[in-house]
This record gives C-alpha cells, structure tokens and sequence, in this order.
C-alpha cells in the first residue's frame, strides 16, 4: 500500500487516456447531471408540497424509501432493462439525489414562519410571488442543506459508473481491484474524498452567497 | 367606509365564526373590533381584504363588492399590519417598507425613496434601513410593519393585534405615536385586539364582539362605557368604567375657584406647594383646560389638601377645584 500511483506525474497529465484529470471530468459530469436532473424533479415537488401542504407523505416517504434503495443494485436492474450506457447510471444515481433534495426542501417550506407568508399574501403578492419572493428566500438554508448532502452522496457514490463501464474516478477503484494494484484504488479512494471536500466547501459558498443575511443570520 | 353587511363565516366543520354582523365603519376613523378570544373579529377582519371569504353576505369598501375585485389587487390598496410585524426576513427594512410600491410597480428607486420619507416618519432614523428584521428590537419591528403598510399611501388599514407583542412600555409609547400618524394621515382603520383598554384609548369607535361571533355593541367609547348595551358589554369593558368615561370629558368644562392663601406660588404665579398646618407639602401636579376630568379627579384625591390646581399655557395658576365642587360637578354631569 502506498501512494506511488497518486504522486507518478504520467497519472496528471490530462492528454493521457484514464489520468486522474480526465477521470475527474467524466466524474463530475455525472455528478452535475444527476444533480441537475434530481433538483429539476425534487425541487417543484418539494415546493409544491411544502406551499400547498398536500401530499406531505410524499415527502416524509420519500426520505425513508430513498435511503433503503442500494444504488449498485438499482444500476444493474437499469442495465438488465435499458443495456450498457449512460442513462442507467444517472437513472441509479438522480434517484439518489431526490430524496434529500425533495424532504430538505418540503422541510424549509414548513417550517418557516407562517406569519410572513401570511403577510406577504395580505400584501397583495399573487401565490407565485409568495413562492419565489418569500418562501423560497426564507427556506433556502435548509433547502441547501439537502442539496449539499446529496453532493456528497453522488460524489461518493457516482465511483458505480465504472461497474457498468463508463468512466469517472470509480475506474481507479474497479480496475485497481481487478489487477490487485492496491496504490491505484488507495489513489481513487483519496482523489473521491478530497473531492467531496472541495465540492462541500464550494457550494458552502455558494449558500454564504444565495441565502440573505437576514436569514442565515450573519449580518 | 367599510361596510359589512349581514356577513356570515361558518367554517367547514360547523363552527360559526361571524354571525350576522351589520355594520359600519366610518371614512378616516379608527374602529376597533375587541372581544374575547372566540369571538370572530380577526375572521371579520379578513374578510375586508379577503384573507377570509364570507359563507354569506357581503363586504364593502366604499360601497363596492370586494368579492368582486381581484384578491392581489385589492390588497395592494390596503394596508396590513399583523401581530409581530410578519417582516420579511431576508430582506432589509427598507425593501420591506418597499414591498408593495415595488408590486404596484414602481421603480426600486422611487419605492426606497418614499419608503425611507415612512422610515422616518414611525420614528426610526435612516440608518435601520439597511438592517434586517433580526438586528431590530420588536418595537422596531413594528413600527417597520406599520411603515410597510402605509408605504403605497392606502385609504384603508387593516391592524390584527398590531401592538400586543411588545412590552407596556412600548406599548403605550406606540400608541401615542400611532395617535399622532393617524391624526395627520386620516385613514378608514380597522384595528383588532383583545385588550378593551387599548380599544378604549385607540378607537374612535369601538365595536365589541362576543363568542360566536355576534356584534355585542358598536359605538364610540364613551357610549360603550356611559350606557353598556348590556351586561357582557358592561362586565368586559370592566368594573371601573365609571372612572375610565372620565377620560373622555375635558376639564375645560369643570368650574374652577380662584386660589386661596394657601396656595404658595413663585414670582411668577407658578404653584409650588400648599401651605399646610403641618409645613408646607408638595403641589404634586397640575391640569390644563387640554386635559381630561380623570386628570382632575386623579389630582384632587393625590392633593394633600384634596384640591387640583388648573395652570394656563404660562404654567401660572389660574383656578383652582376642590374636591367637594368636583363631587358636585359630577353628580350633575350624570343627570
């Protein structure tokens, strides 16, 4: 065991077929697709939701269901049904993302304060206005929070793409098991990680920067 | 004018809210709804900016139908101030206060300018417009609320419970800056509370609710003290409504005597103490013609000698009402 594989400078070179540049890209391409296609199904869901009040168990159950359903298993039934590609894996991988994304989001709607919506539809704001003037804004930093801790997942989890096939960072581990390089799946085990990390951190920033002051309370 | 007309609110489930309540609420006065909890007046409130639809009946400002109006629209030309202010968190006070201009669609700029002219006028200096609701005490708060309400200039308020989330003190420091906005801006208010003695000093009018919804009486203060429709009426307005009526008669009317000898003033004729057997004791206070008769009675009982001292504009003495001639004044005023 031993970090031989990371540090070998031939391994960063990103005009190498399979270097860690390279694998890094096919990696976060879909981990950005999963989330893009799991925020764009969760997102109007949760809000609906969480604005109307109606079908809520949606959302509690969703949590529940999502977390028992094991990704690799759903990948292969994908791929028994659909064959080899790229859409199993981000079929497997959205319905990862959903759940967090849908209860985090139902979970800001509700508990936000009644009171300013209440307000802000005396005031004369159409249910739209409401929607995305008030009750998004206020429920947002909960609303990031589930969508951060679906990043994490996806980021750790997207390594099954390599099972099927495809690329991503995922590689290092399955090739690596299969020829017992043990310094290449240790190298891919600490490129996921780091990466989890610095996604975290970004879209920390990111929230420092969407959510007011008012609300995130750091004035 | 705000017009309820025969207005019912049964909600699903069976309970009446409002039952039947007719009335009227005049053009640039404050009503005040009261009752006990139970009583239906926030529901009745909100049927004025349909918040709450009525099950039958109808509403009416200025005479038009509000169902016939669209809900949005109808509501930007309505004030709304509700218990805890309901800012909105995530943005600064002044974009709260521009809320509704900004609806109405006036430009950012033109919306922050009036809106900090409103800032000002509740009394908040300039620099809290860029604070958020969290940085602002619940007295600030509300006085932000009540700015955001007035800031497209409706003829019509509506006020749910404005000022019963702050403590006394700021209470009564609202309601006296209240008083004043209200005297130079005229609005039709409809106000709610459960607090009879803030219907009693806010209202020009007070209308009294009782449990399931149904108008009790509807008059203005002094009536609801001097001549309770009933003994609800009369049990919730409180045992010393007799003392509280006083408040709204002026001591202009009560005969004063002129002073006596022991009455010690200064060069300039200002009271300063009473010339008692046992020394000289402090005056205590004094009442001016712009006060009211609960004034002179608080002072005649206070008075070490049971007499209050009337001063002009001047501060100098200019009569004075022993506690025996009040007495007199009255019994007198009662008959």
């Amino acid at each position: 065991m031993n970090l031989s594989y990371l540090l070998d400078p031939a391994h960063w070179d990103p005009s190498v077929s399979g270097s860690f540049p390279q694998l890094l890209l096919s990696h976060l391409w879909y981990v950005f697709l999963a989330l893009l296609i799991g925020t764009v199904i969760a997102l109007p869901i949760g809000l609906y939701i969480g604005h109307t009040g109606k079908g809520s168990f949606i959302a509690i159950n969703a949590g529940n269901a999502g977390r028992s359903l094991p990704t690799l298993g759903l990948l292969m039934l994908m791929v028994t049904l659909l064959g080899l590609g790229l859409l199993p894996v981000l079929i497997a991988l959205t319905v990862l993302v959903v759940p967090p994304i849908l209860t985090s989001t139902y979970a800001g709607m509700r508990t936000l304060d009644r009171r300013v919506v209440d307000a802000a539809k005396g005031m004369g704001m159409r249910p739209w206005q409401v929607l995305t003037r008030v009750e998004l804004p206020m429920a947002l930093p909960v609303l990031m929070g589930g969508f951060r801790s679906a990043a994490l997942q996806v980021v750790a989890t997207a390594t099954v793409a390599a099972a099927v096939g495809l690329g991503g960072l995922g590689r290092l581990l399955i090739d690596g098991l299969a020829v017992n390089d043990y310094s290449r799946v240790l190298a891919g085990a600490i490129v996921v990680a780091v990466l989890a990390v610095v996604l975290d951190l970004f879209l920390a920033l990111v929230q420092r920067w969407v959510v007011s002051p008012g609300v995130s309370g750091r004035f | 004018m705000i017009t309820f007309e025969d207005v019912v609110k049964i909600y699903p489930g069976g309970g009446t809210a409002v039952d039947h309540l007719s009335m009227e609420l005049p053009t640039g006065k404050m009503t005040v709804l009261v009752g006990p909890s139970g009583c239906g007046k926030t529901t009745s409130l909100r049927m004025i900016n349909r918040m709450v639809e009525p099950t039958s009946g109808r509403v009416l400002i200025d005479g038009q139908d509000v169902s016939g109006q669209d809900e949005a629209l109808l509501r930007r030309g309505i004030g709304y101030v509700i218990q805890h202010a309901g800012l909105f968190p995530h943005r600064t006070v002044l974009d709260n206060v521009a809320t509704v201009p900004m609806l109405l669609g006036r430009t950012r700029r033109q919306a922050r300018a009036a809106s900090l002219e409103l800032l000002e006028r509740v009394g908040l200096p300039a620099e809290f417009a860029k604070r958020y609701p969290a940085q602002l005490s619940g007295g600030q708060q509300q006085r932000v609320g009540v700015a955001r309400a007035l800031a497209a200039d409706p003829p019509v308020m509506l006020m749910d419970e404005p000022f019963s989330a702050v403590d006394p003190v700021v209470r009564s420091q609202l309601h006296a800056e209240f008083l004043r906005l209200q005297q130079d801006l005229g609005k039709t208010i409809a106000m709610v509370t459960h607090d009879i003695d803030e219907a009693i000093k806010l209202g020009d009018y007070v209308a009294i609710l009782r449990q399931g919804g149904v108008l009790a009486q509807f008059g203005t203060p002094q009536e609801l003290l001097d001549h309770p429709a009933d003994d609800f009426v009369a049990s919730f307005v409180g045992r010393d409504r007799g003392l509280r009526s006083l408040s709204f008669d002026a001591a202009a009317s009560v005969p004063v005597s002129p002073p006596g000898d022991d009455l010690v003033t200064d060069e300039a004729g200002r009271p300063v103490a009473w010339r008692t057997p046992s020394g000289e004791r402090p005056i205590g206070g004094t009442f001016t013609k712009d006060d009211s008769l609960r004034v002179i009675t608080d002072l005649a009982i206070m008075s070490p000698v049971g007499i209050a001292v009337r001063v002009g504009a001047d501060g100098v003495c200019d009569g004075i009402v022993r506690h025996h001639d009040l007495v007199d004044y009255l019994i007198a005023r009662r008959s």
